[in-house]
């Protein structure tokens, strides 16, 4: 057991020095949903007459905040699981696979690592909160590490068990057309749940990012349209089935 | 120290084909001994070596490492072997230390016990002055190296060599046999090797030459090579098609074509030539005597050359362990 925890730390560490050590990887990561923060949240906001609470500019950017935290998480969560296909590319997961800890642990070491490079990146986007009118205290920092390493973890998961069906990189577009865009689009990060079309409407409520999206609402801007209790059992029970699945997965590889 | 008993490995092709990639192999290995298996790639070497070291389930028989079975121990297993595999398994973004110490954290050594380790190991290898640059900047021959130096490091009983020097030039090949042998003097390490490479399979004590998934024969490397028989004469004729005919009519050998000219194997080669070259009727460019290698006795026993084979049957057998390895 102590050397399974150690291999898990071990894993969890590798990841972690990679991401502090890719500071192009952060700068790239950190990017894009500023990009669609400021430009697309800005364009948005004025350029359509939709009613927000506050009903200024203020009042859209602050909305989309915490979905944009939630689009970070969701790209760094599934891009650091999807890693385990580039590592068994260059050979270095063959190993990981000899060495003596269980494969459980592998998966385990591996969601973690993936879990807390996400919620980095998503303290990265942090920063933004003054830009955004967003004001952000320590009491809400302590609650959001936390909320972002479990949102994290559940889809860095999730992107272990996509990594299993990858065979190589390039598979890595359908991963992101297929999986990330379409959970993103449809988890609310965007725009309210609450006035959709119906067919809509059930889409978003069966992608579990809008739950994870509610939560970190929830926690930076006191708003939300589930209640934490509901939001925080739909992502841990998502989480669960897949870590569980990346385990089952794990343990079954061979080579 | 190892023990190998009929073992075997199928791989199920697309359609519903199977494809056997090691068809029942057995072998024993002493320990303190340089095993080499030797044969061209695709024959089954690098799966044998995946069933051993526990990374591919055999489809049936059994084998023992350092006593413990690989389908039911795997973690005592892993625990007694190193290995180097085939192609590069370093992460080329960490640096060299950072490397080791993933590796010596992930075999549970302590943390003391891992850095003395580890200075010691890299000052072996010689890397020790570039400890700290990434591995992404390393020659192909200090990654080799590095990944010598990594199988090591845990002090396992038993240290696999998949191809350790395809690639590497001469010089790098044959610095890298030196640090093997140094460790088996000094630690007493089994090494199981596979190459295609003869002149680097002279290393072994014991030999397999497997092919097509079968070992076809096994034992010392002069032991094989006595079975090539006498000496082997080699000739480049004008008509190579002609001379070939003329030693098949008048003496009647079995010739073999090889390069650009012909080889026959004699008794005593030194004695024979003279008298041959009296008898000949045709133009000869070039003709020698030289003792069997490891290369005739490959050729002897499979009737055909150990580079000559197709890399198709590799890549086939790589692409099922792709698709596997999805599941």
């Amino acid at each position: 057991m102590s050397n399974n925890l150690m291999g898990i730390y071990t894993i969890w560490l590798r990841d972690l020095r990679r991401f502090l050590r890719d500071k192009s990887r952060i700068v790239g990561a950190t990017v894009q949903p500023v990009l669609f923060l400021l430009f697309l949240g800005t364009g948005l906001s004025k350029g359509l007459t939709i009613s927000f609470p506050g009903d200024d500019q203020a009042g859209y950017l602050t909305f989309i905040y915490p979905g944009i935290i939630g689009m970070s998480i969701l790209f760094t969560s599934v891009f650091s699981a999807i890693s385990i296909v580039w590592d068994r590319e260059v050979g270095f997961l063959k190993e990981v696979m000899v060495a003596p800890i269980a494969r459980w642990a592998v998966a385990i070491g591996k969601a973690l690592g993936g879990s807390t490079v996400a919620m980095f990146q998503g303290a990265v986007m942090l920063i933004f909160a003054p830009l955004v009118g967003v004001k952000i205290g320590l009491g809400t920092i302590l609650i959001l590490i936390p909320l972002m390493l479990f949102v994290g973890l559940s889809l860095t998961s999730m992107g272990i068990v996509a990594a299993a069906y990858m065979n190589s990189m390039q598979g890595f577009t359908v991963i992101m057309n297929f999986i990330m865009l379409p959970m993103f689009f449809l988890s609310g990060a965007m725009f309210p749940i609450s006035k959709l079309p119906l067919w809509l409407g059930v889409l978003v409520r069966i992608n579990p990012l809008t739950y994870g999206v509610d939560l970190l609402r929830s926690a930076t801007i006191t708003m939300n349209h589930f209640s934490v209790a509901v939001d925080i059992g739909v992502v841990g029970t998502f989480g669960l089935i897949m870590t569980a699945l990346a385990v089952i997965m794990f343990s079954r590889q061979e080579g | 120290m190892i023990i190998a008993e009929n073992l075997r490995k199928e791989f199920k092709a697309k359609k519903g084909e199977i494809i056997q990639a090691v068809k029942g192999v057995s072998f024993h290995v002493r320990r303190g001994e340089i095993f080499g298996f030797l044969g061209p790639n695709g024959a089954g070497k690098t799966t044998t070596i995946n069933m051993l070291c526990t990374l591919l389930r055999p489809t049936s028989g059994r084998a023992l490492l350092n006593g413990y079975d690989v389908t039911e121990q795997p973690h005592s297993v892993r625990r007694s072997i190193g290995l180097v595999f085939q192609d590069p398994s370093l992460d080329e973004r960490l640096t060299a230390w950072e490397n080791l110490e993933f590796h010596g954290m992930i075999y549970g050594m302590t943390r003391l016990h891992r850095r003395r380790e580890i200075d010691k190991i890299l000052s072996m290898v010689e890397l020790d002055k570039r400890k700290d640059d990434l591995v992404k900047t390393f020659s192909g021959g200090m990654r080799r190296r590095l990944e010598i130096a990594r199988g090591l490091l845990h002090n396992p009983e038993i240290l696999f060599l998949d191809e350790p020097t395809l690639g590497l030039d001469p010089q790098t090949r044959s610095h890298i046999w030196g640090y093997l042998h140094q460790l088996r003097k000094e630690n007493h390490i089994t090494i199981f090797l596979t190459t295609h490479y003869m002149d680097e399979a002279e290393n072994s004590d014991s030999i397999a030459i497997i092919d097509h998934g079968e070992i076809v024969a096994l034992g010392t490397p002069e032991g094989l090579k006595e079975k090539v028989g006498g000496d082997i004469i080699y000739l480049k004729a004008a008509d190579n098609k002609k001379a070939a005919e003329f030693v098949k009519r008048t003496y009647g050998y079995d010739v073999k074509n090889g390069g650009d000219g012909i080889s026959f194997e004699v008794e005593h080669g030194e004695e024979f030539l003279p008298s041959f070259i009296k008898n000949t009727d045709f133009e000869i460019h070039s003709v020698g005597v030289r003792r069997p290698t490891l290369e005739d006795v490959f050729l002897k026993l499979t009737g055909h050359a150990i580079r000559e084979e197709s890399v198709d049957f590799m890549e086939s057998i790589r692409a099922h362990v792709r698709v596997k390895r999805r599941g």
